[in-house]
């Protein structure tokens, strides 16, 4: 015999299911009254730092459907690279800037929209400087344990090239699912795949 | 201070022992699971960071389900869900947002999309939150939660259950569950249970009755832990370069 390890196991993860505005959205759900706005509502307040952009994009399935009932939860860097985190000790971020948001899938389109400032990159404090990018948590019925990935930029090519991250993709060819594709001044595409050709990459981090 | 580290890398998760994405027994997850293998790496600040919730964000009713609709008393069995939130070194985390949801005690959900026979109580909103305390400690007033049928296979019924949305203090610990209750035999034939691959995996999610926090002629109780990613914490932390 050897000495125990006091070691608890992580909480199992099960699905988000299909009532999940419920809990996370009771407003937007019509559920009103019971809080008095529905959280992470933006990640930014007037007056944040950066470039704002805006971010839409669908979550597609396997079978190419579009996904009505997905709830993603972004959270991001101020325009300088800091974090608004009390545990930030590399400067002092943005006080307009949350990080934040909760970003619910249109009932009837599935589209969803992040309103934003673009992210700074981010100096990691062992080295190496991280692109531009937004954390992306994404849950939904049938997905069992929260995806993880990250949104970058196709308009960030040095940034990119450069990022320790993005360099630990053996498949080069899979990096483009984790850049959202500028289509207008300020504007992006995302479109995250679950399954099939064109996965998106998805982190276990 | 034995409270949980609020920096540093974060444990890897034991993907064996949460539900793969893949679990054909719960036949939404087929064209919804991921094939492609997960890149795996070291957390870094985006994943080691994460918002931060105060108790001031919180209303007085937040976390009483039973009156925080209408603020008359929704229809069912009362019942305490109360317990801790620790990391996987068993300390304590305060500050963590817990987020629930739940059908009403007929099963039904205040839902457009749910057509469930059982009648909506008009009294019940069937959503709570709260942040924990110093001690990681959290607690809900509600109502027990009534099983309900949904298509999956011809005659599949979700055992009694809670939904749980938690935040750690970083974005890589975000989490959701559901809590069972402990002796519902719906447990072992559900399928979104059973996604989960081990029996002491499940059992991690079924709530026992606890007669200590039960109210005499008022409520009963059940008692819900809840262990969220660790961190590491060494003196010996001196990675140099890279990642
Ligand atoms: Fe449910």
């Amino acid at each position: 015999m050897v000495q125990p390890l006091l070691h608890l196991p992580e909480t199992p993860s099960q699905t988000a299911g299909p009532y999940v505005h419920i809990g996370l959205a009771p407003n937007l759900l019509g559920n009103g009254g019971i809080f008095p706005t529905d959280l992470g509502l933006s990640p930014i307040r007037p007056g944040a730092k950066g470039e704002a952009i805006t971010i839409t994009g669908h979550v597609i399935d396997g079978a190419g459907m579009i996904l009505r009932d997905a709830l993603l939860e972004s959270w991001q860097a101020d325009a300088a690279g800091l974090y608004p985190s009390p545990h930030e000790t590399r400067g002092t971020p943005d006080p307009n800037v949350t990080g934040w948001a909760r970003i619910i899938a249109d009932f009837d389109t599935g589209l969803w929209r992040l309103d934003t400032i673009k992210p700074g990159a981010v100096a990691l404090p062992q080295g190496g400087v991280m692109a531009p990018h937004i954390a992306l948590w994404i849950v939904a019925r049938g997905i069992n344990i929260g995806l993880q990935t990250r949104i970058c930029f196709d308009d960030e090519e040095e940034a990119n090239a450069a990022c320790p991250v993005l360099a630990r993709i053996e498949h080069k060819a899979r990096i483009p699912t984790l850049l959202a594709k500028k289509t207008a001044p300020g504007q992006y595409r995302f479109d995250i795949v679950l399954q099939g050709d064109n996965e998106t990459v998805f982190f276990d981090m | 201070m034995s409270d949980a580290p609020t920096t540093g890398p974060l444990l890897g998760r034991n993907r064996l022992w949460h539900p793969p994405a893949y679990t054909p027994g719960y036949k939404t997850s087929v064209t919804r699971a991921p094939h492609r293998a997960l890149i795996a790496l070291p957390s870094t600040l985006s994943e080691e960071t994460g918002p931060v919730f105060g108790r001031d964000m919180l209303g007085e009713m937040d976390n009483n389900l039973i009156l925080n609709f209408t603020g008359q008393p929704a229809v069912g069995e009362r019942i305490i869900m109360h317990g801790r939130v620790l990391d996987e070194n068993a300390r304590p985390v305060p500050g963590v947002l817990l987020e629930i949801w739940q059908a009403n005690a007929g099963g039904r959900y205040r839902h457009k999309k749910d057509g469930y026979a059982a009648p909506l109580d008009p009294n019940f909103g069937g959503c709570g939150r709260t942040v924990t305390n110093e001690d990681g400690r959290y607690e809900f007033l509600t109502i027990r939660p009534g099983a309900y049928p949904w298509p999956n296979g011809v005659n599949d019924w979700r055992p009694m259950h809670i939904h749980v949305s938690v935040f750690g203090y970083g974005f890589g610990q975000r989490l959701i569950t559901q809590m069972y209750f402990e002796g519902d035999p719906l447990i072992k034939r559900c399928p979104i249970v059973n996604t989960i691959p081990s029996q002491e995996a499940i059992d991690a999610l079924v709530a026992p009755l606890d007669m200590s926090m039960a109210i005499p002629m008022d409520c009963l109780a059940y008692k819900f832990d809840i262990v969220l990613r660790g961190r590491r914490q060494t003196y010996f932390e001196n990675r140099r370069e890279g990642m």
